[in-house]
């Protein structure tokens, strides 16, 4: 979770761009680890240090950590699968630092579909091996990748035993004693691609995002629409309202206001650009029932959106960052009304996260 | 023994020189030298199954290892093998 509003890194098909707020102005800075793919990268504000996911392409998904804020990198031991399992790693997606009250606690989401826990920052990692039997019982399939891949965790702020995980293509999953079992929490949602589905699993959260301030309340964007859930998971409530609150793969949730949340609409799965040309962020104040539209500072018309990983909200819940699939990276600070273009020129960005 | 020439993308990563001698008999045999010498290597040209990666492409005298199925099978004593990074794209 953020804790500054003046410094987020980008992950981009370059190399990480550390951004800064110097004066009243954003500097990106020269790249760190220049011309690798990093996938994601996110600092742990516990130990001040950085993780980038590498996707090498020819030479396989690689972990590097700064251990000096960002200044340096070296590669780390990243997770392998176990041989039981025959699977080998494709893509480390998603890396969440754990609870401030487990230092050294961090879990990473890869594609094939397994989840990496380290309680030893990272020296040493093992896969959760409940979490993988579920996959193998029932066969998940690929969401936007070849095989299914996980790609959000939530942790429980009251309670560092209770986190969720997104996957697609599973749904959303709960554990309650870290790990050790879980349970898909589907119940409410939709599911149009897969005619053999249940309500159990088979579904393609694009993004879940956890409340701070109430984590209660989850919000997902859907291969199939918007979803809030007020209740743990147990129930998720349908927001869709076409066609602007529908399609996309991003949503970000205020840090002291679970009600307000933010989204970039997208059209539909077979068209997946803006919709209407023209970039939006539409943003609620009340839980999801009525949503506004902002896109002053965007040029129009424009195409590309960000990713999944590409929206995100500093500790102050007004300044807001949002990068593209083009390499265009735009700044609000005053909640998500008003945008500023900070470059239109950057490498594709995978990844936007608030240090 | 094989005479091993690597791709300079690997200079990246590791200090490989254009061309190095290992003692090994098999493909596997020749990542795992190449591994002790630079730890870490190894699993940039396999992964942790031990399989070729799917865009790094070698050859073996001049001829390149199309079926990987055969990745294990043992090569020639003295052979000259290239490790390299398969083009995917511009």
């Amino acid at each position: 979770m953020a804790t500054t509003n003046d410094r987020f890194l980008l992950g981009t098909r370059k190399g990480l761009f550390d951004v800064r707020r110097q004066g009243g102005a954003w500097a990106l800075g020269e790249p760190r680890l220049p011309g690798q793919t990093i996938a994601f990268a996110v600092r742990d504000p516990r130990s001040s240090s950085v993780w980038a996911s590498l996707d090498h392409g020819h030479w396989g998904a690689k972990l590097a950590r700064s251990d000096d804020d960002g200044a340096t990198f070296e590669k780390t031991a990243p997770p392998t699968y176990p041989e039981h399992t025959g699977a080998s790693a494709k893509y480390y997606w998603v890396i969440e630092p754990g609870p401030a009250d487990r230092p050294g606690h961090v879990w990473i989401g890869t594609d094939p579909g397994g989840l990496f826990r380290s309680e030893d920052g990272g020296a040493t990692w093992s896969l959760d091996e409940a979490l993988w039997a579920l996959r193998k019982e029932h066969a998940w399939q690929g969401g936007g990748r070849g095989e299914a891949g996980i790609h959000s965790i939530c942790f429980d702020p009251r309670d560092a035993r209770h986190a969720y995980v997104g996957i697609s293509c599973a749904g959303v999953l709960e554990t309650k004693d870290d790990g050790a079992s879980w349970s898909y929490v589907n119940k409410g949602l939709v599911n149009v691609f897969d005619p053999g589905s249940t309500t159990d699993y088979g579904h393609d959260p694009h993004c879940v995002v956890i409340a701070p301030s109430k984590p209660d309340v989850l919000w997902q964007a859907n291969h199939c629409g918007v979803f809030k859930s007020a209740d743990g998971a147990a129930t998720w409530q349908n927001l869709t309202q076409k066609p602007w609150i529908d399609f996309g793969f991003t949503v970000a949730v205020h840090p002291t206001n679970h009600d307000r949340a933010w989204l970039v609409p997208l059209k539909s799965d077979e068209v997946r650009t803006t919709v209407d040309g023209r970039l939006a962020v539409a943003r609620t104040d009340d839980g999801g029932a009525t949503w506004d539209l902002f896109r002053e500072g965007f040029p129009s018309p424009a195409y590309d959106f960000p990713f999944r990983h590409a929206l995100d909200v500093g500790a102050d819940g007004d300044t807001l960052a949002l990068a593209t699939t083009s390499g265009n990276l735009y700044v609000s600070e005053d909640g998500g009304v008003t945008w500023a273009t900070v470059s239109t020129s950057l490498p594709p960005v995978y990844s936007v996260r608030f240090a | 023994m094989l005479t091993v020439r690597l791709t300079p993308h690997l200079k990246r990563f590791f200090p490989v020189p254009d061309e190095v001698q290992v003692d090994a008999t098999t493909l596997p045999e020749m990542v795992q030298r190449l591994d002790d010498l630079w730890p870490g290597l190894g699993f940039y040209v396999v992964d942790e199954r031990g399989a070729l990666r799917e865009n790094v492409a070698i050859w073996v005298d001049g001829a390149r290892l199309l079926d990987r199925s055969r990745f294990g099978e043992p090569v020639r004593d003295g052979a000259v093998v290239h490790v390299m990074q398969a083009l995917s794209g511009g």
